[in-house]
């Protein structure tokens, strides 16, 4: 991190409204309210979708209907009516651009408010993007040049349409449709998402990154991703999310799957700042992820970074399924929770093959009167021997109305492994905050300081520009939390 | 400089400042001397602006100005810096970044620019050299896992960054060996001007050969009992304190 990004940073904090808290008036083609087959009928066919992923659809579908929203979590959720929900909604007259110049300028001009203008993107950074603006993909930006590598990257439909073949083998292997809730619900209705397949033995030479963004009112979000890491392949990926501020609840079921063949290495760091609701936890995003790897190769590697500081109420375990022997899954997190915001998040670590390793660093802000609970499962089946997992799970507390939980959940099947958990809770202390104060810096600024050292561990694993917009994310969300 | 007029504090409903006067002008060093747990630390922390003391009588006036009303980050600004007796760890937060906010929140309040980072890093080698700390401490991150010795010597670095009007040194030569205590009061002495003031509050006359003061001052029972020349330090360092507690009780 440079120190100067860090100052820009925190003069930032001075600023207090969500910032991103606008919305595009864009002409949108939106379905009807409600769930029911006919409605998947209609998604698949505007998709113009094979057989397959329609019966694929509506098996999830006919699953979703026997199952019960999860209520396991220390999560308090409003009810939610499924049935007043549009499932789909598409910016209209989208036909396949050539260059940005064919972009609705109404459009730029969302990104461009958002500091990710795709040309500046594209021109300067280096990173390629997928900007998903809804439901539909707008732009795909890079593919050529990754393409020359052979690596694909594009929208989640346009996988469907030009490799239904890698879509159909990998799509709901490491999170079946039936898997939970709001997996079946996405896999019934999903529009569209990101996909991802780097071919055998190529390392992929620039950061992939897309940025997500919920728009219309009453539209609920339902994210599809897949990446696959071939053999020896390797990439790291980034997810960001910035949503318009809305008084309603906006429902966000995503899936992620990540397939990493032998020897394969994916690192997959999200950056998520969804509206909060407001300072009475009016409004706000409900934010209920899937989101899962599966080492299925020998020595292959997932990583996820996660920086949460959006959403009003977020329930999210991404984890690793490490199948292959000696493969190394790792979960970094920063979770801040401010005035009513709650989070159950944390991660899940599957051993199943021998020599695995797993890794979990989660770090839990909570201001206000929110709640943040880390939920983690470990589980070590009998034949992965000599296996290890690492935990630690470290709760900041910041004033005294907000609650900080720690659920660890840990399932030995051998006696070769080894598990360790170690958890800390936290406060900023007084002591720290005039050590700062009498250097000069107020309170805020302090406050971003501190949490920032706090939750170094995580933010370093981040890619350099993620790093910088999560730095910025973790003060500017805890504002006015302190005095 | 600094005038501290009948100031009487009290924390938790318990008085420990009970009509203390103190004056402090340009150029001079001040030493403040007296038994554990007489209100020492705490003169030092009400002068800064520290939260949850009572103020229940008197003023402090600084540069002409009450600053009672006035909250810490701006008392730092306008150039009052504490030597902690105790520095607290800040995890995670490297000294540089630290020392960086600090420097450029202090511009701001004298509505300059923020530094670049080439100057400051210049800036951070000239006054570690200054202070004979090392730079692999300044690496690291806040005072954490410092020795005692090593916060010290922190402390007076980050003096020297800021170049405060007025300094208080809370026993800074505390836990220090002779060679750290003799580069700590190097230091001090290297900054100090005419136009700025030092407080130094201590337990031992031998920081005093090294840092000699103007002034020397006995706080006992939350007052100022004693004042006297620099020759009064090496009475107390042979007489203790008792003497003064029965002058002072008559
Ligand atoms: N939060 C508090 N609540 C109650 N009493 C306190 C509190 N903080 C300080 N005191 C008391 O105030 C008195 C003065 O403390 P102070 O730290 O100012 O002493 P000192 O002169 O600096 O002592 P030393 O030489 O040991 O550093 C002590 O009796 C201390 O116990
Ligand atoms: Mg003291």
């Amino acid at each position: 991190m440079k120190e100067e990004e860090q100052n820009n940073i925190l003069d930032e904090v001075t600023q207090s409204d969500y910032k991103y808290g606008f919305v595009t008036d864009i002409e949108m083609e939106t379905a009807a309210k409600g769930l029911n087959e006919d409605i998947i009928r209609y998604i698949s066919m505007k998709k113009n979708e094979p057989e397959f992923l329609l019966e694929y659809r509506l098996r999830a579908y006919r699953k979703w209907l026997t199952m019960k929203e999860p209520d396991w979590a220390h999560l308090k959720i409003p009810p939610i009516d499924y049935q007043d929900i549009i499932y789909y909604a598409a910016p209209k007259e989208k036909k396949e651009l050539s260059s940005l110049d064919e972009v609705d300028p109404e459009l730029l001009e969302t990104f461009n408010k958002l500091g990710i203008s795709l040309e500046e993107q594209k021109r300067l950074s280096g990173v390629a993007v997928d900007a998903v603006f809804d439901s539909v993909s707008v732009k795909t930006t890079f593919s050529e040049t990754l393409e020359k590598q052979g690596i694909i990257f594009c929208s989640f439909s346009e996988a469907v349409q030009n490799h239904p073949e890698l879509v159909k083998k990998y799509m709901g292997s490491v999170v079946p449709y039936g898997d939970n809730y709001f997996a079946a619900l996405n896999s019934a209705v999903f529009s569209d998402g990101s996909f991802c397949y780097i071919p055998k033995g190529v390392k992929c030479p620039v950061e992939l990154s897309t940025y997500f963004r919920i728009n219309t009112a009453g539209t609920g979000q339902f994210e599809r991703t897949l990446l696959i890491a071939d053999e020896g392949s390797y990439v790291s990926y980034m997810e960001g999310c910035t949503a318009p501020q809305r008084d309603e609840n906006q429902l966000h079921a995503a899936v992620v799957e990540i397939v990493a063949l032998k020897d394969a290495e994916v690192k997959y760091s999200t950056v998520q700042n969804w509206y909060p609701g407001d300072k009475d936890g009016k409004g706000g995003i409900y934010n209920f992820v899937t989101k899962r790897g599966m080492c299925k190769g020998s020595h292959s590697k997932i990583s996820w970074t996660q920086v949460e500081t959006g959403s009003a109420i977020t329930w999210k375990y991404p984890g690793c399924i490490l199948l292959g022997d000696n493969s190394v899954g790792e979960f970094y997190s920063v979770a801040v929770t401010n005035n009513h915001q709650q989070a159950d998040t944390g991660s899940k670590m599957i051993h199943i093959g021998k020599n695995t390793k797993s890794t979990i660093i989660s770090k839990g802000i909570s201001a206000g009167f929110s709640n943040n609970s880390y939920r983690g499962l470990v589980k070590i089946s009998k034949r992965a021997e000599n296996s290890r997992n690492y935990s630690q799970c470290d709760s900041l507390l910041l004033g005294d109305k907000c609650g900080a939980h720690t659920f660890p959940y840990i399932n030995t099947a051998n006696s070769s492994s080894i598990v360790e958990h170690e958890a800390t809770t936290s406060k900023i202390s007084e002591d720290q905050l005039f050590y700062c104060q009498q250097r000069g810096i107020d309170t805020e600024n302090a406050i971003g300081l501190i949490v920032n050292g706090y939750a170094k561990e995580v933010l370093k694993q981040l890619p350099m520009e993620f790093a910088v917009e999560a730095q910025k994310l973790l003060s500017v969300s805890l504002e006015g939390s302190v005095g | 400089m600094l005038k501290i007029k009948d100031l009487q504090v009290s924390i938790n409903g318990k008085t420990i400042l009970r009509g203390l006067n103190l004056e402090v002008n340009k150029g001079e060093v001040h030493a403040i001397m007296g038994p554990n747990g007489t209100g020492k630390s705490t003169l030092a922390n009400v002068i800064a602006g520290k939260p949850g003391y009572h103020i229940d009588k008197g003023e402090i006036i600084y540069k002409g100005k009450n600053i009672l009303e006035m909250p810490p980050e701006v008392r730092a600004q306008e150039g009052i810096f504490l030597g902690f007796q105790y520095p607290v760890e800040i995890p995670g937060v490297s000294m540089t970044n630290f020392m960086r906010t600090a420097i450029n929140e202090h511009r701001k309040y004298k509505g300059l620019d923020p530094m670049s980072a080439g100057e400051f890093l210049k800036l951070m080698k000239e006054k570690q050299k200054l202070v004979e700390i090392q730079a692999k401490l300044t690496n690291r991150s806040v005072n954490e896992g410092f020795s005692g010795g090593e916060k010290k010597k922190n402390e007076i670095f980050q003096m020297a960054m800021l170049e405060p009007n007025l300094a208080i040194l809370d026993e800074t030569d505390s836990g220090l060996d002779i060679d750290a205590l003799k580069i700590v009061a190097n230091g001090v002495n290297k900054l100090r001007t005419k136009e700025n003031a030092t407080i130094v509050i201590t337990h031992y006359q031998r920081l005093l050969d090294y840092i000699v003061p103007d002034f020397v001052h006995v706080l006992f029972d939350g007052k100022i009992v004693k004042s006297g020349g620099k020759e009064l330090a090496l009475v107390l360092e042979e007489k203790g304190y008792e003497w003064i507690k029965d002058e002072s009780s008559k």
